[in-house]
């Protein structure tokens, strides 16, 4: 298999269970280069442990995870995880800086210090979520939706060629919301894949190129239109269906997807 | 007789200024002396406070306490096998007991059910009895003074063997392996700052960057194991904690980087050792737990008058930006009717 055609992210038969309680059951998967994929389900579904477990950080009871054709451990460096906001302690005493630079260690070596290119990086990553006037700023005096896009900035500032992104739009304000999906799409537009946990089945279609659907199982993943449709978010949402098939009806347009492909 | 000796001695001593701060430096022989006990306070106070910031970031200040009790089955069974107080068989079995206690919690606490804090308790106490039931089998003639291990003795520092590597008279035994440490300390800080920063900030984050982070956390859990085996002898396995943690505690109320609350154990150090070291000369006490008592108050005022998140700050703030007025109508109640 030649590595330059091997896919950014493949998983095979992963199962991952805590204390028994099977969480994923047999997820297999392909993500294509240069795609913006979301992944939705309902509460519990998997979608956070599917994304902690590609960065190994829970472990999984059986399958593998292949990153650009080669065990996740070996392509940990060129992969950027955006974490859920709570998953640090945001009383550490760095800067927002400081929090942008760490993304550049990666490009430094082991013994050297940030230097003036990797600043100039840094800064040019906080320029692009708006974040620069709070580049001296204590990390725990930030809106939610500050502290959101410094790890943003940060994934940025490490020039991955995978990004893997636990619901980055969770407690963002709108215009915070529109300017992330913006950064997302011009992120996807120079080649990169990007993988987003997304908890707002109103904004998938519009947001995203991809789909995985996925409740325990994987339900379906592929091309927007082909994957939001009723019938797959049903099997998604299960019970819970009734709530969102107004949503689903009304935002994904499935009624005129339906029609189409009835009259085509 | 007893009844006039405490009309004569008050509870607390009349404050004499020149025998407190001028006496400790009359000949040079007293000069000598003191000054090796202010410097060994320098020293703990400063390694402690590098190396501590770093255990307190990572939530790890327990880990501390945890280590200082768990070198004492290490330094009894060195004894026992060396039948001397040898320094290098000493320092390395307390190392070695030190990090294997570290290891055992982190073993306990990832593979069984028990809750972190209950895993860390009882391994330390574990092998903290074993020391204790070593000693008092085997250590007969060990001369291990539960009292200096439990408080330490700095004022007995000067009294120490010296050390002499080829002829060449080093010094005070502890002070010596004390300075030793602390620049051990400060260069592995300075050198590989940039990945003890990320591996206490973002774990996951310094794996995906490719960091080594478990030979990363065993590498400072080894320094810790050093700071505290160099610095019971000096302030006792309890009264290092506080060494520990208090330095970067108190400047987190005046800095917010990890820079500037490294760079600040320096001075909060010399104030620990030489306010100590006064304190416990005018109250005619432990000098340990004086410095240690200097510290507390000088977090205390940290506490009080730090500009980041001290008291005062606090409410100077709140009287500036009073409550936005949608929460202080909450006597009105809008569904009513």
């Amino acid at each position: 298999m030649n590595p330059s055609v091997s896919k950014p992210l493949e998983i095979h038969d992963l199962t991952v269970a805590y204390q028994r309680k099977p969480v994923l059951y047999g997820v297999d998967l392909e993500v294509s280069e240069g795609t913006l994929t979301g992944i939705i389900g309902p509460n519990g579904a998997g979608k956070s442990t599917l994304i902690k477990t590609i960065m190994g950080m829970v472990p999984s009871n059986g399958g593998w995870v292949k990153i650009f054709g080669k065990t996740a451990q070996k392509s940990y460096a060129r992969v950027g995880y955006v974490p859920q906001r709570e998953s640090v302690d945001w009383d550490f005493p760095v800067s927002v800086l400081d929090v942008v630079l760490m993304g550049r260690y990666g490009h430094v070596g082991w013994l050297k210090r940030v230097g003036k290119k990797d600043r100039i990086i840094a800064g040019e990553c906080l320029e692009k979520v708006n974040m620069l006037p709070f580049a001296d700023r204590q990390i725990g005096k930030l809106s939610g939706g500050q502290q959101q896009r410094v790890f943003l900035a940060r994934a940025l500032a490490q020039e991955s060629d995978l990004y893997l992104m636990d619901e980055p739009l969770a407690g963002v304000d709108a215009v915070t919301e529109k300017a992330i999906i913006e950064l997302l799409r011009e992120l996807k537009n120079q080649g990169k894949t990007l993988l987003v946990v997304h908890h707002d089945l109103s904004t998938a279609k519009a947001y995203f190129d991809q789909l995985i659907l996925l409740n325990m199982r994987l339900i379906a993943s592929g091309e927007v239109e082909k994957t939001f449709t009723r019938d797959l978010l049903q099997k998604t949402y299960g019970g819970r269906l009734t709530i969102f098939t107004e949503v689903a009806d009304q935002s994904a347009g499935v009624r005129e997807y339906e029609k189409e492909t009835e009259s085509s | 007789m007893s009844k006039n000796k405490q009309a004569e001695e008050p509870f607390i001593p009349d404050f004499d200024a020149v025998d407190t701060f001028l006496t400790p430096w009359a000949t040079q022989a007293e000069t000598a002396w003191n000054g090796q006990i202010v410097t060994m306070g320098v020293l703990v106070s400063l390694a402690c406070g590098l190396i501590g910031s770093f255990i307190v970031v990572r939530k790890l200040a327990l880990m501390g306490d945890a280590i200082s009790h768990g070198i004492l089955p290490g330094l009894a069974l060195a004894f026992i096998i060396m039948q001397s107080r040898a320094l290098f068989p000493m320092f390395f079995g307390a190392c070695l007991a030190g990090l294997l206690c570290s290891l055992c919690i982190e073993w306990l606490q990832k593979k069984s059910i028990l809750k972190p804090d209950a895993a860390l308790g009882l391994t330390f106490t574990t092998f903290f009895a074993f020391g204790v039931l070593l000693i008092s089998l085997y250590g007969g003639n060990a001369h291990i003074d539960p009292e200096c291990l439990l408080y330490g003795e700095i004022g007995l520092i000067p009294l120490a063997e010296n050390l002499s590597i080829a002829g060449i008279q080093l010094g005070s035994r502890p002070l010596v392996s004390m300075l030793v440490v602390t620049v051990l300390v400060i260069v592995s800080i300075i050198v590989f700052y940039k990945q003890l920063l990320v591996t206490s900030f973002d774990y996951t984050l310094a794996k995906t960057l490719g960091l080594p982070v478990t030979l990363i956390h065993y590498g400072l859990m080894l320094l810790l194991a050093l700071t505290i085996v160099s610095a019971f002898e000096a302030v006792g396995v309890i009264l290092v904690i506080s060494m520990l943690i208090f330095p970067s505690v108190t400047a987190s109320f005046f800095f917010t980087r990890m820079p500037a609350i490294l760079v600040s154990s320096l001075p909060l150090s010399f104030v620990y050792s030489i306010g100590g070291f006064f304190l416990a000369r005018w109250l005619d006490c432990s000098i340990a737990g004086a410095m240690v008592l200097v510290a507390s108050l000088c977090f205390g005022l940290g506490w009080v008058f730090g500009p980041k998140g001290g008291l005062t700050w606090q409410l100077l703030h709140r009287l500036k930006h009073p409550h936005p007025s949608i929460i202080e109508r909450t006597d009105q109640y809008p569904i009513k009717e």
